[in-house]
């Protein structure tokens, strides 16, 4: 049967297929829809899926299941991985047994992440197998395989997607069996307690294993050398697509290497490859990976050939290899030119980046922060989440970023450098759990006296709406135990902690400098839910106004538009949140 | 039919999204190979949103070129102006005669281009601006005019009316199928 998929439910219909049982991940993008996915597809209930609190958790939850003999599977966007990078390094020298996949995606530009990381280093420094999926369809043979590689090599093997995969859709043929099995559950045995002699002895074992998993790999559909010019171009995922595109529209007399299987390397392809053509052109996203595989390779095999790419400068280092950049490095590369582009002159366009929707309650919380400490020295650390859009004018309420949890931290730091400054700390809900308690603890124990300021909306609203252990709900939408934030605040050891709507504007501001007047780490939770999740509250609109656009510099609320200089109210986008009540008479909530 | 690029441009909650999945499914029933690429996460809230649309007998990457659109299908006009030379030299461009202001505009500090539909038509030939707003409002609900634009899109490929319903009755939830498909039948009639 044929249908339409998304990589990532690509990647979750492969992983349910090979007859996974545990299935757990934190939300990020380009990752979220692969759990989701297995979700979705888990009608039967047999699957045990979960969000966990963060990274870590859901890769040592998988360990646990494999241990004990089920399939599982494991999914997160790069950054994650750094979160879950201690399990996996044990891992790595432990092993498995029930097949266990983890999905790390990957986000060359990078459009939605921190940094543009490359999983594939992950592979070789933990010494696990890398599977680099090219599109949605090799993505779902490539899951169902790695579940067997996995159970066969006794590792965990990483499957590394990238956005342009991740969230492409395929038409794919889907199997209709389930894999199906017996496990004999968790047997106790020594080898699942990694001490130093195990580790040891285990380092051997596994350095033996990489040579006989890259033999494996030379011969391994996903790895293949395709034409026969003398022209090389190496390549693989998400670029290997596009190059094929190129070689084919233009009729290319070239010789593709493409790695599909790409730690431990396949030298034996490599090598065959490199004989098999005079110069080579290495055409990969985020790091040179591949590249100095075949430099490796040349050197082993005394093999000599030249090699452009990034190494050296010919490839951008950075950003996404789109089908124009990689034609004119082809272009470059074989000495003529394929197509003409003309190049119109640029026409200089307003952006239109991403804001904080109209009715968003953390536009109303930063706004009662801000009036609450204008004129009085203040830095505001921010997470990573909605708020950090917090960033832009007209509201200005995040000063600094660094990742998931660390504006609680980050924000000691700068506290102890300005004793004198009010250090805010703002974090969303999902985050908190994520990994902020950790960062309030260290606040409370070492007495520094910071404001930290949850933004509770009811959900992970960045990543489409996922529930987290403060909601009361799991992703297959059975109750959970709800965790309240305020309660953990307390038991942590915050002084003063408090809940406030922040749309009851005047209470909400009232609370902030109550809080910095405290000594000691305050808590406020500014809770109300994200407008994805309620109906409107009905619709504001303005009784002439006076032009003055006060409202607009204060607030920037997307609803809030100029025509013929008086501010208009799109009844579209209001969702009647009244937070431009509090600062003009003008403006009624009806 | 030869191979087709679509390339779908719009502001975050006009429901881009939505319509290159009817699209792909309604390609895929009538038996063509459909390759999409979509931008997330970051792209909503009010963000530029494109995906890409390339449906034929084989397809195998889902990226369009400069230069390499059969079909600009944008749903904001500015959003035109920022995509206007991906369309093939003898491409269509579909504009949505609408303007939505975005963050920086709304603020002050740069001001919305005057005259988008004439700039687009002095740099590309074969531009359409339609009044799907107005169109989508007749029907009730404004939020449908990404399906009023798909209609009118629909003419420019050989795939059946029917195909088309199929493809809205699968794709969109099931309260909102009547709707849709008023929508998309509007869109057809008003194509040339």
């Amino acid at each position: 049967m044929k249908e339409i998929l998304l990589g990532n439910t690509a990647i979750a219909l492969g992983a349910v297929t090979a007859g996974v049982r545990v299935a757990a991940g934190y939300p990020g993008t380009p990752s979220t829809e692969v759990l989701e996915g297995v979700a979705k597809y888990n009608t039967d209930g047999k699957i045990s899926v979960e969000w966990s609190a963060n990274e870590k958790a859901a890769l040592e939850v998988a360990a646990g299941a494999s241990w004990s003999g089920v399939r599982a599977i494991v999914t997160m966007k790069q950054v994650g991985l750094n979160v879950a990078s201690d399990p996996l390094m044990s891992l790595g020298v432990i092993g498995t047994k029930g097949g266990m996949v983890i999905v790390v995606a990957d986000d060359p530009g990078p459009i939605s992440s921190q940094t543009e990381q490359d999983t594939r280093h992950f592979g070789k420094f933990a010494n696990i197998p890398v599977l680099d999926p090219s599109s949605p369809e090799e993505a779902y043979e490539m899951t169902k395989y790695a579940f067997e590689l996995s159970e066969k090599l006794h590792l965990p093997i990483i499957l590394r997607p990238t956005t342009k995969v991740c969230h492409s859709s395929g038409t794919i043929e889907v199997d209709t069996e389930v894999y199906q099995y017996e496990s004999e559950g968790f047997v106790k045995d020594p080898k699942w307690v990694i001490f130093p002699p195990l580790s040891y002895r285990r380092h051997l074992e596994i350095e033996q294993q990489q040579k006989e998993i890259s033999v494996l790999f030379s011969r391994l559909p996903f790895n293949r050398i395709e034409g026969n010019g003398s022209i090389g171009i190496a390549t693989g995922g998400a670029t290997y697509a596009i190059v094929k595109d190129i070689v084919e529209t233009f009729k290319l007399d070239v010789t593709i290497l493409k790695s599909g299987a790409v730690f431990p390397p396949p030298d034996q392809l490599y090598g065959e490859f490199l004989h098999r053509v005079e110069k080579v052109l290495v055409l990969e996203e985020l790091d040179p990976v591949i590249e100095e595989q075949l430099y490796h390779v040349m050197a082993v095999r005394k093999i000599e050939r030249p090699i452009r790419g990034k190494l050296d400068g010919f490839v951008t280092p950075a950003g996404e290899l789109r089908f124009e950049n990689t034609l004119d490095y082809i272009e470059k590369f074989i000495g003529r030119k394929l197509k003409s582009i003309e190049n119109k002159p640029v026409i200089d366009l307003p952006q239109r980046s991403p804001v904080l929707c109209a009715g968003c309650p953390h536009r109303a919380s930063f706004y009662a922060v801000k009036k609450a400490m204008r004129g009085k020295k203040s830095v505001f650390c921010g997470d990573i989440g909605c708020y950090t859009l917090g960033n832009g004018k007209p509201l200005e309420m995040t000063d600094t970023c660094l990742c998931m949890g660390a504006g609680i931290t980050v924000a000691q730091g700068i506290k102890k450098a300005e004793p004198d400054a009010n250090v805010f700390a703002f974090i969303g809900d999902s985050t908190f759990f994520a990994s902020g308690m950790t960062g309030l603890a260290n606040a409370v124990y070492n007495g520094t006296n910071i404001i930290v300021v949850v933004l509770d909306n009811s959900t992970t609203a960045m990543t489409g709406h996922q529930p987290h252990p403060g909601i009361g709900r799991t992703i297959m939408n059975t109750s959970s135990p709800k965790i309240d934030i305020c309660s953990v605040a307390k038991a942590l050891g915050a002084g003063f902690v408090k809940k406030v709507n922040p749309f009851e504007f005047d209470e909400a501001v009232k609370t902030v400098r109550e809080a910095s007047e405290k000594n000691g780490v305050s808590v406020i939770i500014f809770e109300a839910p994200c407008v994805a999740l309620v109906k409107s509250h009905g619709i504001c609109t303005v009784e002439e106004c006076t032009g003055c656009k006060k409202c607009i510099r204060e607030i920037g609320c997307p609803a809030l538009t100029v025509r013929a200089r008086k501010v208009e109210i799109n009844p579209a986008l209001c969702y009647g949140c009244g937070l431009c009540t509090n600062i003009c008479d003008r403006i009624i909530r009806l | 039919m030869r191979n087709l690029s679509i390339l779908i441009a719009g502001v975050g909650g006009q429901g881009t999204l939505l319509t290159s999945q009817v699209l792909g499914a309604a390609a895929m029933k009538a038996g063509y190979d459909v390759k999409m690429s979509e931008v997330h996460g970051m792209a909503q809230r009010g963000g530029s949103v494109v995906t890409y649309v390339r449906i034929g007998k084989n397809v195998n990457s889902p990226v369009i070129e400069k230069g390499g659109a059969d079909i600009l299908l944008c749903f904001e006009k500015l959003e035109a102006l920022r995509w206007i030379d991906y369309a093939k030299e003898d491409g269509t461009v579909i504009v949505n005669d609408q303007r939505i202001d975005p963050m920086p505009v709304i603020i002050g500090s740069v001001k919305y281009p005057e005259g988008v539909i004439e700039k687009l038509s002095a740099r590309f030939p074969n531009v359409l601006p339609v009044k799907a707003l107005d169109a989508a409002r007749e029907l009730g609900n404004i939020k449908v005019l990404n399906i009023v634009m798909l209609g009118l899109m629909a003419k420019n490929t050989d795939i059946p009316v029917e195909t088309w319903h199929e493809a809205i009755r699968e794709t969109v939830k099931e309260k909102f199928v009547d709707l849709n498909i008023k929508a998309f039948d509007k869109g057809y009639q008003m194509a040339v």
